[in-house]
C-alpha cells in the first residue's frame, strides 16, 4: 500500500516538473521570445527585468531556474501585475474557485448519485426513462449553454441572486449550480450502469440469500463496488470543473484562478502563466492521487495488486 | 425503442449538414453582412429568425457557424484519431517493455490540465484556424490510443494473424490488411463520441475569444454574443444554443448506439 503510494506521488511530481518545462517551452514560442515589448520602459529598467526573470540565460539554464523556483516554491513576481509574488496572485484568486468547485462537486454528488441509484433500482421503468432522459439532456448542455441561461433565469428575471460578480455572501450559488447540475448527470449515467452491473452480480446474490435487508444490500454491499466508477470519475471531473470554471467565471465575472489565467495568457505574463499551470496540474495531481488511495481502500483487488 | 432514437438522431444529423453546407450559399444574406435598421429584430418573412445587434440575418449565421463547427469537430477528430490509432497500433504491436513505456506516458498524460496548454497556445501563438483542431486533435487521443492497443494485443496473437505471418507477410502488409480493417469498428465508436467533446472544447475557446474569431461565426462565437445581449434580447441565446445542444444530443445518442451495436455487453448494462 505505501509502495503504490510512493508510486503514485512520484508520477505526480514527474507531472507537475513536465507541465512547468511545457508551459515554459510554449512561452518561449511567442514571437519575441517571451520579451514583452514595452515602449514606456528604457533599456536600463528592461535590462533589470531580464535580469531579474533571467531571461539573459541559456534556454536550459532558465529552465533549470523555473524547476529552482517551484521546488523552494521561492516564486517570482507578476510580470503584468507589477510588484505582486504570483503566489499572492494565486492565494486571492483560489479561494473563490475553490468555494465555487467544492460547492459544486457537492452539488453534483448530491444530485447524481441518487438519481442513479433512483434508476438502477427501478429499470426500465417510466422513473428510470425520465431520469436517464435528465441526464442525457445535462449531458447536452455544456456550461456556457447552461451559465448564461441560468443568469439570465435567476439573476436577471426572478432577481434571487446577483447575475454577475463576486460581492454577497451567496454569489457562489449560480455558479456552483451551473457547473454542479453538468456534472450531476455524467456521475447519474455511472452510478445507473454501475450499480445495475453490481447489483446483477454473484455476491449480490448470496447477501440476499443469507437474508440480508433489501436496504443492507444496496447500500452496503451493492453500493460499495458500484461507487468505484463514480470515484474514478471524479479525478477527470475535478480536470472538468476547472475547465468549466473558465467559462462559469466569465459569464458570472468572478475574479478566481481562471480568469487570473485567461488574462495572463493574453497579457503574456508568463511568470503567473507557468504559475498557474503548475497549480491546475498540483492540483489535479493531488485529486487524482486522493481517489487512487480511496479506491484502493475500497477495492481488495486493487489493494493486493498494490 | 433505442434503433428508433437513434435513426432519428442520424437523420438529424444528416439534415443538419446538409443545410450547413449548402444553406449560406442559398440564403440571400451574406454571414457577415451588416444592416444597421434592422438590429436585433424578432423573426419575419424576410429573416426566419430574426437579426442579430447588428443586422445580421440570424438563420444565416448559424448555419455559417454550424459548418465551422461541424469542420472543427470531423477535422480534429480524425487528427486525434490519426495519432491516437498509430500510437496504440505501435504500443500494441511492440508489447513487452516499449508498450509499457508506451502506456505509462498515456497515463501521465491523462493528468495534464490540457486545457491550460491550449488557451495557452491559442493565446500566444495565434488564433487561427488550422490550429485550433491540431491543438484538439494533439489534446483529445489518449483514450483513442488505448482502445486501440487493447484491441491490437486481443486480436495480434490469433490464428489469423500468425498464419499471415508464416505465409510470410510483411509487416505493413499484416497492419494494413489485417490488424486495421478488425480494429475499424471500435475506432468508428470512440471517433463518434470524440465528436461532440472536440465541438465542445471548440465552442469553450470561441466562447473565450480564443478560437474563432468574429465576424466568422462558429456557435461558440454566436453562443458567446448571445450572451453578451441575454438581457434585452434573449433569443439571440436562445437559437444558437438550441442548434448546438440538439446537435450535441444527437452526437451522443449516435455514439451510444453505434456503441451498443457492436458491443453487446455494454447493451445489457443500459
Amino acid at each position: 500500500m505505501i509502495r503504490f503510494i510512493v508510486s503514485r506521488a512520484v508520477q505526480g511530481i514527474i507531472v507537475i516538473f513536465a507541465v512547468i518545462t511545457i508551459t515554459f517551452t510554449l512561452s518561449k514560442m511567442v514571437p519575441g521570445g517571451g520579451v514583452r515589448n514595452e515602449r514606456f520602459i528604457s533599456k536600463e529598467a528592461q535590462k533589470a527585468q531580464d535580469e531579474y526573470y533571467g531571461r539573459n540565460k541559456p534556454w536550459l539554464v532558465q529552465l533549470g531556474l523555473q524547476f529552482k523556483h517551484y521546488a523552494t516554491l521561492n516564486l517570482p513576481e507578476s510580470e503584468h501585475y507589477k510588484g505582486r509574488g504570483v503566489d499572492e496572485i494565486i492565494a486571492s484568486g483560489f479561494p473563490v474557485s475553490a468555494t465555487v468547485g467544492g460547492a459544486a462537486l457537492l452539488i453534483a454528488l448530491a444530485m447524481g448519485v441518487p438519481l442513479g441509484a433512483f434508476a438502477a433500482l427501478r429499470p426500465n421503468t417510466l422513473e428510470d426513462r425520465s431520469s436517464t432522459l435528465a441526464a442525457t439532456l445535462g449531458i447536452c448542455a455544456p456550461s456556457m449553454v447552461l451559465a448564461p441561461l441560468i443568469a439570465l433565469l435567476f439573476g436577471l428575471k426572478l432577481r434571487w441572486f446577483n447575475a454577475s460578480g463576486w460581492f454577497d455572501e451567496s454569489d457562489w450559488v449560480l455558479p456552483a449550480m451551473t457547473l454542479g447540475i453538468i456534472y450531476s448527470a455524467y456521475i447519474a449515467r455511472l452510478t445507473r450502469g454501475s450499480l445495475r452491473e453490481t447489483l446483477a452480480q454473484e455476491f449480490i446474490r448470496t447477501a440476499r440469500a443469507k437474508g440480508a435487508s433489501e436496504t443492507s444490500v444496496v447500500f452496503l454491499h451493492a453500493m460499495k463496488l458500484a461507487s468505484l466508477p463514480v470515484l474514478n470519475y471524479l479525478g477527470p471531473a475535478a480536470a472538468g470543473m476547472l475547465t468549466g470554471s473558465f467559462i462559469v467565471e466569465t459569464v458570472f465575472q468572478l475574479p478566481g484562478l481562471g480568469q487570473f489565467f485567461i488574462a495572463a495568457a493574453i497579457n503574456q505574463d508568463i511568470p503567473l502563466t507557468i504559475a498557474l499551470s503548475t497549480f491546475y496540474a498540483a492540483l489535479i495531481v493531488s485529486f487524482n492521487l486522493m481517489v487512487d488511495i480511496l479506491q484502493a481502500a475500497l477495492n481488495p483487488r486493487i489493494r493486493l495488486q498494490a | 425503442m433505442r434503433n428508433r432514437m437513434n435513426a432519428w438522431a442520424l437523420g438529424f444529423l444528416a439534415a443538419l449538414v446538409v443545410l450547413c453546407a449548402i444553406g449560406p450559399t442559398l440564403s440571400p444574406y451574406d454571414q457577415s453582412q451588416q444592416n444597421l435598421e434592422l438590429k436585433a429584430t424578432n423573426p419575419s418573412m424576410d429573416h426566419w429568425l430574426g437579426t442579430d445587434s447588428l443586422g445580421r440575418d440570424m438563420l444565416t449565421r448559424i448555419l455559417f457557424g454550424g459548418r465551422v463547427s461541424l469542420e472543427v469537430g470531423l477535422l480534429a477528430t480524425a487528427v486525434a484519431a490519426i495519432i491516437g490509432v498509430f500510437y496504440g497500433m505501435v504500443s500494441g504491436l511492440a508489447g513487452g517493455r516499449t508498450d509499457a513505456a508506451m502506456m505509462r506516458i498515456v497515463d501521465i498524460l491523462y493528468a495534464f490540465p490540457f486545457i491550460n496548454f491550449v488557451i495557452l497556445l491559442m493565446a500566444i501563438v495565434g488564433r487561427e484556424f488550422w490550429l485550433i483542431f491540431v491543438a484538439i486533435g494533439a489534446v483529445e487521443w489518449l483514450t483513442m490510443a488505448r482502445v486501440v492497443r487493447g484491441q491490437v494485443l486481443a486480436l495480434k496473437n490469433l490464428e489469423f494473424i500468425v498464419a499471415a505471418r508464416a505465409c510470410g507477410a510483411g509487416f505493413w502488409h499484416i497492419v494494413w490488411r489485417h490488424l486495421l480493417p478488425n480494429v475499424m469498428g471500435p475506432i468508428i465508436i470512440y471517433a463518434s463520441l470524440t465528436v461532440p467533446g472536440v465541438m465542445l472544447l471548440e465552442a469553450a475557446l470561441s466562447f473565450l475569444g480564443l478560437g474563432i474569431q468574429p465576424p466568422d461565426a462558429s456557435w461558440g462565437v454566436l453562443i458567446q454574443e448571445g450572451a453578451k445581449s441575454v438581457e434585452s434580447y434573449p433569443w439571440l441565446l436562445l437559437y444558437p444554443c438550441i442548434f448546438f445542444s440538439t446537435t450535441l444530443l444527437a452526437l451522443n445518442l449516435l455514439g451510444d448506439g453505434l456503441r451498443d451495436a457492436f458491443d453487446p455487453k455494454s447493451m445489457s448494462q443500459q
